[in-house]
């Protein structure tokens, strides 16, 4: 293989463009995935979505996929703009008088304009949820399991402790098991790097608890989430609809984008070329409505 | 003895070239790498042979005036190109492609010229397809072949209607690699204007830079013209609008003799003209004769009235319809000669009943060739009760198939579609069979200048079959000139670098100045092509499809008056150091004002019909053409002597010792 | 019909160029609109001026010399066609009509709507061919058998007559449909094959170079492209050029 041609030529980039852009797509699929968990109501959608945050942020493989996720976003975004930059400089003196809507669609010519739009719905998307859910060091609401307990007895499906008629906390331990803690036990229970319990005593950690994502959520979305330690947000209105354009650009942006993709690797011919623009067409509008379904609905539903 | 030496060798015909090639002289790879040889024109055969010539070793320096050498105007033949293969097994040969092309030139060409251009035909294809030139195929893989203008045989190769567009590619892409080796230089935008002589001997050229205005000198052991046909002379034409006589033409008044300028083809199946604003001509293949059907209004005042407009083609009756063509030829019907179609339109339009607004357009009409089509498709589905319109719709979509391109493109330029109305045609100017003199071994009568392709006169007598224009460009290209240039070359080998700076530089390029200068300095009222648009009227009137003692001789002297008020009264605008494309159209137009007078002269001097050239005084009882072998079996080769009306006709007999002369009968 | 041309001009490759109005008058609807400009020319000559440099010579549709990106596409608003087979039909009475060049770094103008497009003569320069010698001395043309579909699909790609509206159409100024096109053709035959993976590296190493820009599959070049020439070559040769890539 010769390596500067795959990473000088022209074509290389688009090659990069295609491979980060369809790497993105299927996170995407993933992370639309567990944010459907959002539309479940009640405790179990809460539980069952800080499960699922858990889990992403603790698998092993998952956490690979999300740096690759990284990864394939910085490499698509600056891959981008290089071949934007390059374009521009293709054509130095602009047409006076010029007709592209007679060609081309709107999505294909404006790429760069919609990945642009994506990249700061990323940012400010990140800096929403995944910033305080990961980096931020300041005080985060654990999730708090709150079950209807028979007397003494275990649940099979989740092996948790179970009491009847009682309120109980329940954390995951680090080996996978729920026990009961009671975080107001401060004597002997301590809360460290927001979500990790350890025991004064022993000096050991026994648990590690959920944040809970789930209630940042929806605060965001506007509920009254008070209770779990999150404020309401004000500007909820704002948010849904920032979120809701957002998507619309990425309809936009896969419009084309996905098809694309294919074409540039070199996949795409005479047979196949009809499946892969209806596929893509239809990737390209179902999830990000999926996606812009979850703010709405958190919203109507506050 | 005549002064000119066609060099043919002796021996029987099916032996000469190869005979030939035997013993002659070869230059040595090593001393090739000294040799530089300018080929003028990026054609069929200009193309082809400055590919060839760098692939021996050559130097060359190719010049085109268009923007890249892959634009020259072989790009629109459509049709295809004749070799003798055999492939469909129907009694081709060697033999019948020469024999043809004798026959079809009217018995106005050199056999050994002709025998060699059949020889080598099949080659051409070879090396084509070995190029990736993408002939139409077979369902097999193997390659299809048409029957062509009436040939009884299947001998044409074709890619669709774009066959020279193909075959050119080619010759480009071969073009290609020697330009990326840098064996080729290639200049672009230049135009040959003078041709150098030292000693006699060609060693260089003027030509003008067109981007820049200014004159470079180029110097060369030997020069190559292949700067095509001059149809243009007429104005309109099938020609591009740049194809000019220009290189031909100086290297006519530097010495080499113009033959047979008189013959000219009119190809029969054009759009005809609309109006006094149309800048050139579209032809429309020649195919389309195959199924198409040529009419005119039998009685006079349908003709009137479908001028007027108060009737449309369909409205007239099965039995008001005059297929003359298969009126008059039976046999052949309306897959006549181009010349003899040609001619038959013309006398029915100046009959009376040509039928669009000019008076001048006959039908071409495929109405009962989709019938027909239906039909049989119909037979073909088991269509047993097909309806009318349902047989319509199968034999039009049958149509679309064999011609859709070129329904396409007549509906695109005329705003009617031949589906529904007849298409209308006329004849136009489209190809030159006559041109500059060369010998056997395409040398002009200067020593060390080679003509090549549309440019020279050798092959086509005085009619060209269809598809026999490429494979004469790609011949001569290919495999003729690399071959006989070298024997001339062979003495060059010591000769070393030409200097530019010689005194004959100075003198060619100073007096192409002066030219330019004198033009410039008119400074008269006129634009170029109001001259243009005189030349080509008096060129059409009287040097077109029927000519006379008369008309050409008022053609001479009104010729002669154009040319006078050109250099009276033509306005240029601009400078000459700059891209000025009034200036070339001016100096193109200087050539074109001498050449219509030598072909009026030429004409007039050859009181036979032949081929291209019909005398109206030299016709059979039934109105064919009627040629006078006794008396011009001969070759016309004018010199130059400083004004076209002096130029001094020379003789070169034609010798046919393998062909019988006949009257040519299509009836 | 009467008509307002407003028409880049410009003097040299140095000079800076504007857009120049020209009212025109009994255009009929028969005239090409080359004929057109012919007509505008005459009168300007007449008047003194400096007539519009254009580049045009068959008037057929098949040299691929003629340009100009009229009223905001190349080769004007009808499809399958070069400029010089439009038709002033196609347009009303009292229209403006833009004329400007092809616009692209790697097509500089000459003067007014003229443009240098030899960087397509350096691109095919670099591998646009089978490295054959036409010597005529090869296998006869039968001696390899090539699917009717493959020939057919290599002449639709072979029939690019290299005008550039390609590049001009693109918002990209990007050639990869001219250069696909060529890649295709032989890729599609056996006797392009043999070089297909050099053909292909050399071919794109050049239009690179030659400051094209990047193709963004917006698919405006085949909507443009006078003889329809098929996005799907683009796909070939990102295709063939990832084989390349890895192979060589």
């Amino acid at each position: 293989m010769s390596k500067s041609v795959l990473l000088k030529s022209s074509l290389a980039k688009k090659y990069w463009m295609a491979l980060t852009g369809l790497f993105l797509c299927l996170f995407l699929v993933g992370h639309l995935a567990g944010n459907l968990q959002l539309l479940k109501a009640g405790e179990e959608g809460r539980r069952a979505f800080n499960e699922y945050a858990y889990f992403m942020a603790h698998n092993p493989v998952v956490k690979i996929l999300s740096y690759l996720t990284y990864i394939s976003i910085i490499f698509h975004v600056i891959d981008g703009f290089l071949l934007f930059a390059q374009n521009r400089k293709a054509r130095p003196v602009k047409y006076a008088h010029t007709r592209p809507q007679e060609n081309s669609s709107f999505a294909s010519r404006n790429m760069a304009l919609l990945g642009t739009l994506i990249l700061v719905f990323i940012v400010t998307h990140m800096q929403n949820f995944w910033y305080k859910a990961k980096i931020s060091n300041g005080p985060f609401p654990l999730h708090t399991l709150v079950k209807e307990i028979d007397n003494q007895e275990y649940d099979p499906a989740t092996g948790a402790i179970v009491n009847k008629k009682q309120d109980v906390k329940l954390y995951l331990l680090t080996n996978g098991q729920y026990q009961m803690i009671d975080l107001e036990d401060k004597d002997n229970i301590e809360l460290r790097h927001n979500t990790e319990i350890y025991s004064k005593k022993l000096d050991v950690k026994v648990a590690e608890g959920y944040k809970d994502l789930h209630s940042l959520t929806t605060a965001f979305f506007g509920h009254d989430n008070s209770k779990y330690g999150f404020p309401k947000n004000d500007l909820a209105t704002v948010a849904v609809i920032f979120y809701v354009v957002s998507m619309l650009v990425l309809i936009f942006h896969l419009w084309h984008g996905f098809s694309s993709a294919f074409q540039s690797l070199g996949l795409r011919s005479k047979k196949y070329a009809p499946i892969i623009i209806t596929v893509g067409k239809i990737f390209a509008v179902v999830v990000p409505v999926l996606f812009a379904v979850i703010p709405v609905y958190l919203y109507l539903t506050k | 003895m005549s002064v000119l030496d066609s060099k043919i060798p002796a021996g029987p015909i099916e032996r000469k070239w190869t005979d030939y090639k035997n013993k002659i002289r070869l230059v040595n790879p090593a001393n090739k790498r000294k040799i530089d040889v300018i080929v003028v024109g990026t054609g069929l055969a200009g193309g082809s042979a400055a590919a060839t010539l760098a692939e021996l070793g050559y130097n060359v320096k190719a010049f085109c005036f268009q923007d890249s050498p892959r634009r020259a105007h072989s790009i629109a033949a459509q049709g295809g190109i004749n070799a003798a293969k055999n492939y469909p097994g129907d009694g081709d040969s060697v033999f019948r492609l020469f024999y043809d092309t004798i026959k079809g030139g009217d018995y106005r060409a050199r056999e050994a010229n002709v025998y060699r251009l059949a020889e080598v035909s099949a080659n051409i294809i070879d090396q084509c397809v070995a190029q990736g030139v993408p002939f139409a195929r077979e369902y097999g893989g193997l390659l299809d072949n048409r029957s062509f203008g009436g040939a009884q045989v299947s001998r044409t190769f074709y890619a669709k209607g774009q066959t020279g567009q193909q075959l050119l590619l080619g010759a480009y892409s071969a073009m290609s690699r020697q330009i990326g080796k840098g064996k080729i230089k290639m200049y672009t935008r230049y135009e040959m204007q003078d041709l150098v002589l030292v000693d006699g001997k060609a060693r260089g050229i003027i030509a003008r830079n067109l981007v820049t205005g200014k004159l470079e000198r180029f110097s060369a052991h030997a020069v190559v013209v292949g700067s095509g046909g001059y149809g243009n002379v007429f104005f309109l034409s099938t020609n591009a609008m740049g194809s000019n006589v220009t290189a031909a033409w100086r290297i006519h008044k530097k010495g080499a003799f113009f033959a047979n300028p008189c013959y000219t083809q009119i190809h029969p199946t054009c759009i005809p003209v609309t109006g006094d604003h149309q800048s050139k001509l579209t032809l429309m293949s020649e195919s389309l004769r195959n199924d198409g059907r040529i009419w005119v209004p039998k009685k006079m005042e349908d003709a009137i009235a479908i001028r007027e407009g108060r009737l449309k083609p369909t409205d007239i009756a099965e039995a008001d319809r005059d297929y003359y063509l298969e009126r008059r030829y039976p046999a052949f019907g309306n897959l006549v000669p181009r010349d003899v179609a040609s001619r038959a339109a013309k006398e029915r339009c100046d009959a009376g009943f040509g039928v669009n607004a000019t008076g001048e357009a006959v039908y071409l009409d495929f109405s009962s060739a989709i019938e027909r089509y239906g039909k049989e498709q119909a037979m073909i589905h088991h269509m047993t009760d097909a309806t009318p319109e349902q047989i319509y719709k199968l034999g039009r979509d049958l149509v679309e198939a064999k011609y859709g391109n070129l329904f396409q493109m007549y509906y695109k330029i005329t705003d009617e579609d031949p589906y529904v109305t007849p298409m209308k045609i006329y004849p136009a100017v489209h190809y030159t069979m006559g041109g500059v003199w060369v010998d056997y071994n395409l040398m002009t009568t200067i020593k060390g200048c080679y003509c090549i392709g549309e440019a020279n006169f050798s092959d086509h007598g005085a009619n060209r079959l269809g598809a026999s224009a490429l494979m004469q460009g790609l011949a001569d290209g290919y495999f003729v000139l690399p071959y006989t240039i070298a024997d001339y070359l062979a003495d060059d080998i010591k000769t070393g670098a030409i200097s530019t700076a010689l005194p004959e530089f100075d003198e060619a390029e100073k007096s192409v100045r002066d030219f330019s200068e004198r033009l410039m300095n008119i400074k008269g009222t006129k634009p170029v092509d109001y001259f243009h648009k005189r030349l080509g009227k008096a060129m059409w009137n009287y040097v077109g499809m029927g000519r006379t003692e008369e008309g050409l001789k008022k053609a001479i002297t009104e010729i002669q008056q154009i040319r006078q008020d050109f250099y009276n009264d033509v306005k240029i605008p601009g400078t000459i150091e700059e891209l000025n494309p009034e200036l070339d159209k001016a100096l193109r137009l200087s050539d074109f004002l001498e050449l219509g007078e030598l072909m009026a002269m030429d004409a007039l001097n050859r009181s036979e019909s032949c081929g291209g050239h019909f005398r109206e005084e030299s016709q059979t009882e039934k109105g064919e053409a009627l040629r006078d072998d006794d008396r011009f079996a001969y070759v016309a080769a004018w010199e130059y002597k400083g004004e076209p009306s002096q130029a001094v006709l020379h003789k070169e007999e034609l010798k046919f010792e393998v062909v019988k002369l006949a009257q040519r009968n299509y009836e | 019909m009467k008509l307002n041309l407003k028409i880049w001009r410009q003097k040299g490759p140095n000079d800076k160029g504007s857009m120049v109005s020209y009212p025109i008058e009994n255009i009929d609807g028969d005239m090409s609109f080359l004929e057109m400009l012919d007509i505008l020319n005459d009168q300007l000559v007449e008047k003194g001026d400096d007539p519009v440099a254009f580049d045009h010579d068959c008037r057929e549709g098949i040299c691929g010399m003629c340009s100009l990106y009229i009223n905001g596409e190349a080769h004007g608003p009808d499809r399958g066609i070069t400029t010089c087979q439009l038709h002033m039909r196609k347009f009303n009475d009292g229209d403006t009509i833009y004329i400007e060049p092809w616009r692209a770094k790697a097509f500089p103008v000459i003067k007014d709507l003229m443009v240098d497009r030899s960087a397509f003569d350096r691109i095919m320069a670099a591998g646009g061919f089978v490295s054959v010698n036409t010597s005529g001395n090869t296998q006869d043309a039968n001696a390899i058998p090539i699917p009717k579909d493959d020939a057919d699909e290599a002449f639709n790609a072979a029939t690019c007559i290299g005008c550039g509206a390609c590049v001009a159409s693109c918002v990209n100024s990007s050639a990869m449909l001219f250069v696909s096109a060529k890649v295709s053709q032989l890729a599609l035959l056996p006797q392009g094959q043999i070089e297909a993976m050099d053909r292909v590296k050399n071919m794109v190493a050049v239009m690179d170079e030659e400051g094209f820009g990047n193709c963004s599959n917006t698919g405006a070049c085949e909507v443009e492209c006078p003889k329809e020439i098929s996005l799907e070559n683009i796909a070939r040769m990102n295709r063939e050029f990832l084989k390349a890539s890895f192979v060589k």
